[in-house]
């Protein structure tokens, strides 16, 4: 064990269970799974991703490389976790990933052997030939290889949900300088949300051994904590990774909810999604410590010097019996001292520097701890580490240790600054990037803009806390900032220790060594971006956090040309990776999209109708009776009711648009290639609109109510859309008309009657009105009322060519009309039928719908050229005149039979002459809609032919090699059911 | 991205549907150029830098077209009027 026996942020008087690997461990609240792990002496916790080194905890935050593990299991089981990151909870079992058979013997570490081989651009350079190879053998190799965790295959049992919060001052990030930013903004009144990815706030002072205002530090956190939590205008959001920067002052962030217990309790998401719009934000999202590049620098118990410290400090936790700090800065200085002074047996300090502040050394001499100087460590031993070798000057030395923490100095954590295009800039002072242009309405405070010290972070939160509530309009008074003394923040730029040996790694979760970035150097991969792509450094799920710096230092000095001009890889979202599931929230399964059902849906149901999606809506689509054997058999006989009796069906998925105003007429005439002004009142008639390039937008038929009132239906798939036209029309291109729009589908329920018995129908429903064929004739329109008093409109329209009727209620009467309908209907056998029978009974009618309107078709492609007033101007007139549609070549709609009536046609076949070859340039159209015809007894079907006017009785083929038919068919007249239109004017 | 609405105030831009360039006017169609007026008016745009006066509609919200000045570098949002202006439609 090694767990100090005092300290830490965790309540030792409590303990929680846990498993890695299948071994039961014990730790704290408090804990972090990684703390705990290194708690239980667990120093080995992963396998590297291309050679399979055995590899340590590394970090103690979410830049971590090396400790990635799976988290639960079943359903459950999180690939790629973070341990360093992962709230340790009761029950919680993790295990190792990338090792087979096991963690502690892994097959393929002897990839390490043959390393000189799996260098910068391996699989480029080995995967290439035979090229047949690539899917059959390389891909499936290279993906077992390349395994790290595996994600559950099961459906995931937990919710997610979206969430939007408004706020004038966003924190990101509270340490020091958030810390202070939002306190000071917060006590000016303006709305202040706080967001920590930890589940503690506070960042670095919970591991710095520091005062602030003559207290230690962690007593500010907690008074400050408690401040901000009892201000009614603060939104304390711990938990809350802010992931993106987005335009309009949105920022993106994951709220793990429930990540910090086995399962989420009842109405708990798991995570939430929160998109916050803040007026201002202030980035305090501090600095990472980075690693140096040494040979072995990999081994388990190497680890950051800010890792070494707040294990220690913060967890209570000795990475190791004792340790050493490798550094060139005095951050990496105080981190040891601190370690040393939670009881880490710390054998030595080595700097690279020759001279430290006298602060620093009087501290460490207090302390007992040996500082060499001038020193640099350039090798390790062990599996897990056993001894580090320090070489000073020509001396060499080795010391036994189990842990090492390292420094290379601080990189701030800019990330967010760039995701709208900023560009960091090289500070050679503080060897580091900090941030250039930032989004609109950042400011950046502490560690992230290179203000190192302790004093310098509260100064900069304090002010600009007031600054960004100031800007949003809450002028507080000036507070002075909470007092800290200056800590010592000097650095020696240090990036790589010269020495044979080991690999000597610059990205740990990538497998990129010191070596890699030469070669790529030597093979002219030089460009940072390019860097990356050939050597995969900072890529995967810490995006070189750790890495980039070191890499491009490397490169700086290979080229020669300095690390300002050698730039960083661009900075994007997501910050740290985010779960798919977060992003979709509730729109999965069932909720993807909407569910719309009609008026009379719970009524179908009942009958047993099986229903089809269309679009948002779900429409009955047959009703079977028992005994039919498939869905043609039960279509077959409703076409067959209908035509020789009665059927009904809801129709309500039209859209429904109801137009007012003394304009309406002549909008109307501007949008309809056909003339509506001149309708009579209690009329309907059939309109095709265009779109401006003469295309067919959408086609329904527009009723007349009143002089100033009319009633327009569209097509169900095009409702919106076309309501959006004509508001589009209305307010854009002519605003002087007079002319209001209201969207009324959901407002009423309509449904169709329809067959030689429909009026005897329609006459027990209605309350006295006379339905007679003179009083309400083909295309005639009544407003009445049904059942005894409800409100009804009654069109006489046909889609199915016979005598019809659609009747429309208020939507909640809807399916007691439907009712009604089939108590009426009883004596002539009325049948429900569905979206099948519709289809059938429309193309046996030769109407178009949605697959011959299907945006590459004009109004005279349709047959309808002749529909087309003369007499004035409508949307697309002018263009649907260009030659192209005028030409006498292009396909016509038409109607098609076999001439085996044996052969079932196919949508989607194209026509060729009889002989030609099936090439594109002998096309002469395609099949659009096919049925089975119970009334003719074969399969018939609509579609576009060339000149097919002229060609009527000719045979031409249906050619449709994608599914193997070739078939020989006869050009007719789309109506093949009653063409003269008898049967609806009855 | 946020689109302050001037009837509903600052709104998700998920909630408007996007059409284009506002600086078109629709053609005379009984011009003797109107082929190649229309023409030109459907298919022909500028893809500007900066500043873009362009069509968007409250589709999930008051339903009204607005046009909305924007900078296609950036996406700030520098205007947003109704492309209809009338008085009486914003409540006092």
């Amino acid at each position: 064990m090694t767990r100090l026996s005092t300290g830490g942020l965790i309540d030792r008087s409590r303990t929680l269970s846990f498993t890695f690997d299948g071994v039961a461990y014990k730790g704290h609240p408090g804990d972090t799974l990684a703390s705990a792990l290194l708690a239980n002496g667990v120093r080995l916790v992963g396998r590297s991703f291309k050679y399979h080194r055995p590899r340590g905890i590394f970090t103690c935050g979410s830049e971590e490389p090396n400790a990635l593990v799976e988290l639960r299991a079943g359903a459950r089981k999180e690939p790629n976790t973070r341990a360093t990151t992962v709230e340790l909870f009761d029950g919680l079992s993790a295990q190792s990933q990338n090792r087979w058979p096991s963690l502690e013997h892994d097959a393929l570490s002897v990839n390490q052997l043959v390393s000189p081989f799996l260098g910068a651009g391996f699989y480029y350079k080995t995967f290439m030939w035979p090229a047949s190879f690539w899917e059959k053998v390389y891909e499936p190799f290279i993906r077992r290889a390349a395994g790290l965790g595996a994600a559950s295959e099961l459906p995931d049992p937990d919710t997610y949900e979206k969430a939007f919060a408004f706020c004038d001052v966003l924190v990101i990030g509270s340490g020091a300088a958030g810390l202070a930013a939002a306190l000071s903004a917060a006590r000016s009144g303006a709305r202040v949300i706080l967001a920590e990815e930890d589940f503690r706030f506070g960042g670095r002072l919970l591991t710095e051994d520091v005062a602030i205002d003559g207290a230690p530090a962690r007593d500010f956190v907690a008074h400050a904590e408690a401040e901000l939590a009892a201000l009614p205008n603060v939104r304390l959001m711990p938990r809350t990774t802010v992931f993106g920067a987005y335009d309009g002052s949105e920022y993106a962030c994951v709220e793990r909810v429930s990540d910090h217990v086995a399962v989420p309790a009842a109405f708990q998401p798991r995570q939430r999604l929160w998109r916050i719009i803040a007026k201002r934000a202030i980035l305090a999202t501090g600095a990472f410590d980075r690693p140096i590049v040494f040979p072995g620098n990999d081994r388990p118990g190497v680890m950051t010097a800010q890792a070494l410290a707040t294990y220690a400090r913060r967890f209570g936790v000795g990475a190791g019996a004792n340790a050493a700090v490798f550094t060139n800065n005095d951050a990496g200085v105080s981190a040891a001292l601190a370690a040393t002074h939670a009881g880490v047996k710390v054998e030595a300090l080595i700097d690279v520097r020759e001279a430290l502040p006298s602060a620093l050394l009087a501290k460490a001499k207090a302390l007992g701890v040996r500082v060499i100087t001038g020193g640099e460590v350039i090798a390790t031993k062990g599996k897990r580490l056993s001894s580090i070798t320090v070489r000073t000057g020509s001396r060499t030395e080795t010391l036994a240790v189990e842990a090492l923490g390292i420094s290379g100095g601080a990189t701030p954590n800019l990330n967010l600054t760039c995701h709208l295009g900023g560009k960091p800039v090289y500070r050679e002072d503080i060897a580091a990037f900090v941030p250039g242009s930032v989004p609109p309405g950042m400011s950046c405070a502490g560690a992230v803009a290179g203000q190192f010290s302790l004093a310098e972070c509260l100064k900069a939160g304090t002010e600009q806390g007031a600054t960004a509530a100031r800007d949003a309009g809450f002028a507080g008074a000036a507070l002075p900032a909470p007092k800290a003394e200056e800590t010592a923040t000097g650095i020696r730029a240090f990036w790589q220790v010269k020495a044979k040996g080991d690999l000597a790694f610059v990205d740990f979760q990538n497998d990129v060594s010191a070596k890699d970035v030469g070669i790529a150097h030597k093979e002219g991969f030089r460009a940072v971006e390019l860097l990356k792509r050939y050597t995969t450094m900072g890529m995967a799920t810490d995006q070189g956090k750790n890495s980039n710096m070191a890499g491009l230092a490397l490169m700086a000095e290979l080229t020669g040309q300095g690390i300002a001009a050698t730039g960083t890889t661009v900075f994007r979202p997501p910050y740290t990776p985010v779960a798919l599931g977060v992003l979709a929230g509730h729109h999965r399964e069932k909720d993807f999209r909407p569910t719309r059902p009609t008026p009379t849906h719970a009524w179908a149901e009942k009958q047993g109708a099986v229903f089809v999606e269309t679009g948002f809506w779900l429409r009955a689509a047959y009703f079977p009776k028992p005994g039919e054997k498939d869905w043609l058999e039960s279509v077959n006989r409703e076409v067959k009711a209908t035509r020789e009796s009665c059927g009904v069906i809801d129709v309500s998925t039209f859209g429904k648009i109801d137009l007012q105003g003394p304009d309406v007429g002549t909008f109307l005439d501007r949008v309809y290639i056909n003339m509506f002004s001149t309708l009579q009142v209690g009329k309907a008639r059939y309109g095709v609109m265009l779109r401006e390039d003469g295309l067919v937008m959408d086609d329904g038929t527009t009723a007349r109510l009143a002089d100033n009132h009319y009633v327009m239906t569209t097509t169900t798939a095009n409702a919106g859309k076309v309501f959006q036209h004509l508001e589009y029309c209305l307010q854009v291109l002519w605003p002087e008309l007079d002319v209001q729009l209201s969207s009324i589908s959901e407002q009423w329920a309509q449904i169709a009657v329809s067959g030689p018995r429909s009026r005897d129908v329609l006459a027990k429903l209605v309350d006295g009105a006379d339905v007679s064929n003179a009083a309400l004739p083909f295309m005639g329109v009544a407003q009445t009322t049904v059942l005894g008093g409800i409100e009804a409109r009654i069109f006489r329209l046909s889609f199915s060519g016979e005598l019809g009727y659609e009747i429309a209620v208020p939507a909640r009467q809807g399916e007691r009309l439907m009712e009604a309908i089939m108590e009426a209907g009883k004596p002539f056998g009325i049948t429900p039928y569905g979206t099948e029978t519709l289809g059938v009974l429309r193309i046996e009618k030769g109407h178009v719908s949605g697959s011959e309107l299907n945006g590459q078709t004009s109004a005279r492609d349709l047959g309808m050229g002749r529909m087309a007033s003369t007499k004035k101007d409508y949307i697309g007139r002018v263009l649907s005149q260009r030659p192209a549609f005028l030409d006498p070549e292009r396909p016509i709609f038409v109607g098609f039979k076999p001439v085996d009536t044996a052969q079932r046609l196919r949508a989607g076949a194209h026509f060729l002459k009889v002989g030609v070859e099936p090439t594109t340039h002998n096309d002469e159209g395609y099949l659009t809609s096919v049925a089975y015809s119970p009334t003719l007894g074969h399969s018939i079907g609509l579609g576009f032919l060339k000149r097919g006017l002229e060609r009527i009785g000719e045979q031409v083929r249906a050619y449709d090699p994608v599914r193997g038919s070739d078939i020989l068919v006869e050009v007719c007249s789309p109506a093949f059911v009653d063409p003269e239109g008898e049967k609806q004017r009855v | 991205m946020r689109i302050p609405c001037p009837y509903c105030g600052s709104r998700d831009a998920h909630e408007f549907a996007y059409l284009g360039d506002a600086t078109l006017t629709r053609p005379d169609p009984a011009a003797p150029d109107a082929a190649e007026a229309f023409h030109a008016y459907t298919y022909l745009r500028e893809n500007p830098e900066g500043a873009h006066r362009e069509y968007w509609y409250h589709a999930n919200g008051c339903r009204r077209w607005l046009v909305v000045t924007r900078n296609t570098k950036t996406h700030e949002i520098l205007g947003v009027e109704f492309a209809r202006p009338s008085t009486d439609e914003v409540p006092a």
